[in-house]
């Protein structure tokens, strides 16, 4: 039971009308671990996630759930699985309370348990206080911690979160990611998606990148951080003219290829040694003149990975897709690096 | 693990149906003015038609409107109410309750099961104020407290059919506000086309062949017998065939509609 996988997918492809929403995606999580699924909108995350939650049936490939069908024996995947959904699934016209019993009723544990686990998840998600008033009061942050606590219910040992940071302020979302870890400690096997390589990165043991339904990438944060390159340095010229001399005198410092906004005269480099390098870059640009208005050493984004990975940004369709323009390299760089 | 008992799988569905309709009740009792306007409607109908339309009315055999009235407004009032079902599903979807209750271990068709048989409840209360407020502008129970309690059961089945057939729309047009206006779309040519307000040979010739065959004219035939007295077992034969043959289609295709609404 130990060395069976939590999650093991196999080429699972699944086509709403002509679109391809996934494509011969592959996916192991060893049990009590953690995998994240990071993509952008319209990736194919939810549609994974539906397929190995039993809501959807895929087109092709197969599925196993803690060594259970997701097809042919759904009922069976769930009773060992907890989903918390993208948006807060949870009535808002009865309590806080009242939405936790309903889901250990339905999870078959007795009057009395549902009632004892609903109270131990009301004070563990600090939802004790507001318990018994109607969740149409609550605030988003207290109905997400509910939605999380929902899927808990019924000790899950394997657990899907869709994008569970969605609509958190960052204490609610640092709040999440303790509560993930312990479970993960407590052996639970966590599948989440998410948009942010941070949340990934923090979480996860191991990163899926998927786009347009595809597999890109995966390994461990740091296999993929170093295949994105590292940190960026981004510096903002003081006259925008003088970007792309800019960029020529630091490229030998960059880790990848650097990238230059001529408009805004912003130029991004990839370095993989961090701070160190900082004093090359000002020296070099002081000594040729070239004022800086603003210098700032980042973590890579998922719009990076994306860059990296497809050379294109996460958040501008396919070039191949978008009407062809005689536009010149940087104008078509400057489009893509909008800030996420 | 994976295979249950029968014996207590069935107990299983039961006590999900159990947890849906209590929830479904609880929203009405949490949403005063959901509450109001399907207990505030009814009494509206019986006011209305029975001032406005009692001059105007031959009933056959001369017996007071309001007595001939009241049986079809139990059936016209449920029937208007049961668009409620459609919207609330609808609204669940919407909500992202439905996949939620979907990856839960619970019946397939529990939720279906509760919804409707919460709107079942509430109608228990719609017709008891009816014949409440039916009393007090004149009408009465001619054949005894026996047929009177059927003549109420039969509108409520009705009203278990139709509820049906709005969750049928609901999960199929996934929108609320369409799912109320989609709900009420067949409801009212049926009940007008009956004999609902007046008698079918009142009618024109093509319509009374309509109307003689409308499935809601033998429910109405057969609540007013069972309210006013006379040959009840023929239209009441007619009524409970056809209540259980539309049950009999509706049910499964809802419960199919429903496993696969969020495909």
């Amino acid at each position: 039971m130990h060395d069976q996988p939590a999650i093991h997918a196999e080429g699972l492809s699944k086509t709403f009308g002509d679109v391809q929403a996934l494509q011969d995606v592959n996916l192991t999580v060893p049990a009590g671990s953690v995998l994240g699924l990071l993509g952008p909108n319209g990736a194919g995350k939810t549609t994974t996630v539906r397929i190995l939650t039993t809501l959807l049936r895929p087109d092709t490939g197969h599925a196993q759930v803690a060594g259970l069908d997701v097809v042919r024996q759904p009922a069976a995947v769930r009773q060992v699985i907890g989903l918390a959904g993208q948006s807060a699934a949870v009535d808002e016209y009865l309590t806080g309370r009242e939405n936790l019993v309903m889901a250990g009723r339905l999870q078959h544990l007795n009057r009395s348990e549902a009632h004892r686990r609903a109270a131990e998840l009301l004070q563990r998600s600090e939802l004790a206080e507001a318990a018994d008033r109607p969740v149409r009061t609550w605030s988003g942050g207290m109905r997400r911690r509910l939605d999380l606590a929902v899927s808990l219910v019924g000790h899950p040992r394997v657990l899907f979160l869709d994008e569970p940071s969605s609509g958190l302020d960052p204490r609610g979302r640092h709040q999440l990611w303790l509560t993930i870890r312990g479970l993960v400690a407590a052996g639970t096997a966590v599948l989440l998606t998410t948009q942010y390589l941070e949340e990934a990165d923090q979480l996860a043991g191991q990163i899926v990148v998927i786009d347009r339904g595809r597999i890109l990438a995966h390994g461990t944060p740091d296999q993929l951080k170093a295949q994105v390159g590292g940190d960026r340095l981004q510096l903002r010229l003081a006259t925008a003219a003088t970007a792309s001399r800019a960029a020529e005198l630091v490229a030998d410092l960059g880790s990848g290829p650097l990238q230059v906004d001529a408009q805004a005269g912003e130029v991004t480099v990839p370095i993989a040694d961090g701070v160190a390098i900082l004093p090359e870059v000002v020296r070099r640009l002081d000594a040729a003149g070239l004022a800086l208005s603003d210098l700032a050493l980042r973590r890579p984004t998922l719009d990076d990975v994306f860059l990296t990975l497809t050379g294109r940004s996460t958040q501008l369709p396919d070039p191949s897709e978008a009407p062809a323009t005689d536009q010149p390299g940087p104008e078509r760089q400057r489009a893509t690096r909008r800030p996420v | 693990m994976t295979t249950l008992a029968p014996r207590r799988a069935w107990t299983l569905a039961i006590s999900d149906t159990a947890v849906m309709t209590r929830r479904y009740l609880c929203h009405y009792l949490r949403k005063p003015s959901l509450l109001g306007i399907a207990l505030v409607q009814p009494v509206l109908f019986v006011l209305l038609w029975t001032y406005v339309f009692s001059g105007a009315i031959q009933t056959p055999g001369g017996i007071d409107y309001v007595d001939y009235l009241m049986p079809g407004l139990f059936i016209l009032a449920i029937a208007f109410g049961s668009a409620n079902t459609g919207v609330g599903l609808a609204d669940d979807l919407a909500r992202g309750l439905i996949d939620r209750f979907r990856a839960l271990p619970m019946a397939r068709p529990a939720l279906l099961a509760g919804r409707t048989l919460a709107d079942t409840t509430r109608n228990c209360f719609v017709v008891l104020l009816m014949v409440a407020v039916g009393y007090a502008v004149g009408f009465r129970f001619h054949a005894g407290p026996a047929a009177a309690l059927a003549a109420l059961a039969l509108p409520l089945a009705v009203g278990y059919l139709l509820s049906w057939i709005s969750a049928l729309i609901g999960l199929t047009v996934r929108d609320p506000e369409t799912a109320g206006t989609a709900s009420l779309l067949p409801v009212i040519p049926l009940a007008f086309t009956s004999s609902t307000f007046v008698p079918v040979q009142t009618m024109p010739g093509w319509l009374q062949a309509w109307a003689t065959i409308n499935p809601i004219t033998h429910a109405v035939d057969a609540t007013r017998a069972l309210a006013l007295g006379g040959p009840t077992s023929g239209p009441l034969r007619q009524a409970v065939a056809w209540i259980l043959g539309i049950l009999a289609v509706v049910i499964p295709l809802a419960i199919y509609r429903y496993r696969r609404v969020t495909q």
